[in-house]
């Protein structure tokens, strides 16, 4: 304990201890030296892609497939459009039910079994996605007999759903009650009401939940493993494999070659230029389409 | 609308039924030992998955060890000391962390994080702390260490986030009634804040171990995958989501590839109940009352 003067206990307020004031200080360093250990990784790996990737897209790059083994030159034109093409696919299957989903957690799912449907949706969204894959490859794969885009927009379908139930859930948990009797008050049925008055409203909200879904899966390379397999070719065919782009970063990286190398960069510059541009310009387009109910 | 809240469970009992069906094949033939041996020789059908639990476990781990100490001061930086200006730009860059694919974190480990420790880092472990015996060997730099670290840098953001999301709903008054006691900042943290916290921040840290156990493509591509336990941290491994992803595609034979499904089975029942622990755990803290009162 301080030394508090024995006379003037109650009218002077006693000095902090050096050493807990030493502590406060020596604390403080320790969280600000905590945020520099964390944002410099961060940084350099900014910093390194944009510096590695920008020198190294070009118009081979965007325009061509990839040239054979050992050879120098060609691009990924086809795993850019693979990628697209697959996350489509999964876009189609994923999109509906998890809107679907997050309209009955927050319309209709407000009792015990709602709950159970949030907690699996939750634990869902922890599964590795590698495991989503061995899925993906038992339901699709095996029946087919062959990899396949199916396959994989299966796979990023499954990983897509419980986000977007979740959010779309909180996007119409946030209109106000008032709304919905207001409705029903005008005698609409209940699934009047969700449909043309609750959904409509969270739109904006529900949209970017989905893009938020959709950019997460959108650089996702394990699941596609074994169900899209890759392709050095192009093919838009669904029952055929397909290229993709974070595929080809994998094999690109990895191999012993150094114009691969480059390319992997070039492709990983080019996934996040596409998925930040796909989720601007569609919040971008919510945002003027629905001004003035938001 | 019902029918598809119905396809979220319908989704997870798929899973589940796929996984037990099509990994019947390896129970039957190597039963509980299948977890405990070591040998993995697809060539003589024998499989034993420990090597790649042992990965997996030490790779988490030692990603945690490093994870926790600086996305608790990041959070408490933010909540707590940082200027108000920082803020909003702070938590957004590190969030930014976690839209980048896991591939382009194993890109950067393997052309960054593995010559560094490979020139600097490993020798000058290997120097002061070699006797531990958890730091010797040749300084490789793609290893068990490398794994860790890029883990770690991966999972930062999840568990930074959440525990700030934690510390924030901690009631101002706690904070203003400790310093009115004359507690210093950090012992108002210490006592007012992180004390309130501790099964929040407990929450984020066991949701960033789920993740760290299932992540994939990042760690296969330094981790060395060679199926074997070390006990220095720089001789190569190999974790069960790398096995995954490596093999999968190429196994020949059934009870090969109903082995490696059954890794998966493992993995996904750890995930499950390491995820479903930490959602328990956030759920309560967020909520503002105990999930008990309303079993």
């Amino acid at each position: 304990m301080p030394d508090v003067g024995k006379t003037s206990a109650l009218h002077a307020v006693p000095p902090i201890a050096l050493r807990r004031r030493i502590t406060d200080h020596v604390m403080t360093g320790v969280a600000v030296l905590t945020v520099i250990l964390v944002l410099a990784p961060l940084f350099a790996i900014f910093a390194y892609l944009v510096y590695r990737g920008i020198g190294s897209v070009n118009w081979a790059f965007l325009t061509q497939t990839p040239k054979p083994v050992g050879e120098a030159g060609g691009g990924m034109a086809n795993a850019i459009v693979g990628s697209g093409f697959i996350l489509a696919l999964a876009s189609i299957l994923g999109v509906p039910v998890g809107v679907g989903a997050g309209i009955y957690l927050a319309e209709f799912g407000r009792n015990r079994f709602g709950d159970v449907i949030r907690f699996t949706a939750d634990v869902l969204n922890g599964v590795p996605s590698i495991v989503i894959g061995i899925v993906a490859y038992a339901i699709v794969v095996l029946y087919q007999k062959h990899f396949s885009a199916l396959a994989g927009g299966v796979a990023l379908a499954i990983m897509m759903i419980p986000t977007i139930a979740r959010t779309t859930e909180e996007m119409l948990l946030l209109v106000p009650q008032a709304l919905r009797e207001a409705a029903y008050g005008l005698g609409i049925p209940r699934w009047r009401t969700t449909l043309s008055i609750t959904l409509r409203t969270a739109t904006s909200g529900v949209i970017t939940g989905i893009m938020l879904a959709f950019a997460r899966v959108a650089g996702e390379t394990a699941p596609l493993l074994f169900t899209a397999l890759g392709n050095q070719f192009w093919n838009l065919k669904v029952n055929e494999p397909t290229a993709a782009l974070p595929l080809q970063i994998y094999t690109y990286g990895l191999s012993p070659y150094d114009d691969w190398h480059r390319q992997a960069w070039a492709g990983a510059f080019v996934l996040i230029v596409l998925i930040v541009t796909a989720v601007s310009a569609v919040r971008f387009a919510v945002r003027r389409g629905t001004f003035g109910t938001a | 609308m019902l029918l598809c809240g119905l396809a979220i469970l319908g989704m997870l009992v798929l899973i589940v039924y796929e996984l037990v069906l099509r990994s019947g094949l390896s129970w039957r033939a190597f039963g509980f030992k299948f977890f405990a041996g070591r040998d993995w020789d697809p060539v003589n059908e024998q499989f034993g998955a420990l090597p790649f639990i042992y990965g997996t476990l030490v790779s988490s781990l030692l990603a945690l060890l490093i994870a926790v100490p600086l996305s608790i001061g990041v959070a408490v930086f933010t909540t707590e000391m940082c200027p108000a200006r920082l803020r909003g730009p702070l938590s957004f860059f590190v969030e930014l962390l976690a839209a980048i694919p896991s591939v382009v974190y194993g890109l950067w480990a393997i052309f960054v994080l593995v010559p560094l420790l490979s020139n600097y880092v490993q020798p000058f472990l290997s120097k002061t702390l070699g006797w531990t015996g958890l730091f010797t060997g040749p300084p490789y730099g793609i290893s068990m260490l490398a794994a860790g670290i890029i883990l770690a840098i991966m999972i930062i953001p999840i568990i930074s986030s959440i525990t700030r999301e934690v510390l924030m709903v901690v009631p101002q008054h706690q904070r203003e009634a400790v310093l009115a006691l004359g507690a210093t900042r950090w012992e108002m943290i210490r006592v007012g804040v992180l004390r309130n916290a501790r099964a929040g921040i407990m929450g984020g840290i066991i949701l960033g171990l789920g993740r760290a156990l299932g992540e994939t493509m990042a760690v296969t591509m330094v981790i060395g995958n060679r199926p074997e336990i070390a006990k220095s941290l720089f001789a190569p491994g190999y974790t069960m989501a790398s096995v995954l992803a490596n093999e999968f595609s190429e196994a020949t034979g059934d009870v090969y590839l109903s082995s490696l499904i059954e890794i998966g089975l493992a993995l996904f029942l750890v995930t499950i109940v390491v995820n479903a622990l930490a959602r328990l755990l956030v759920w309560t803290v967020t909520r503002g009352q105990p999930s008990r009162a309303n079993a």
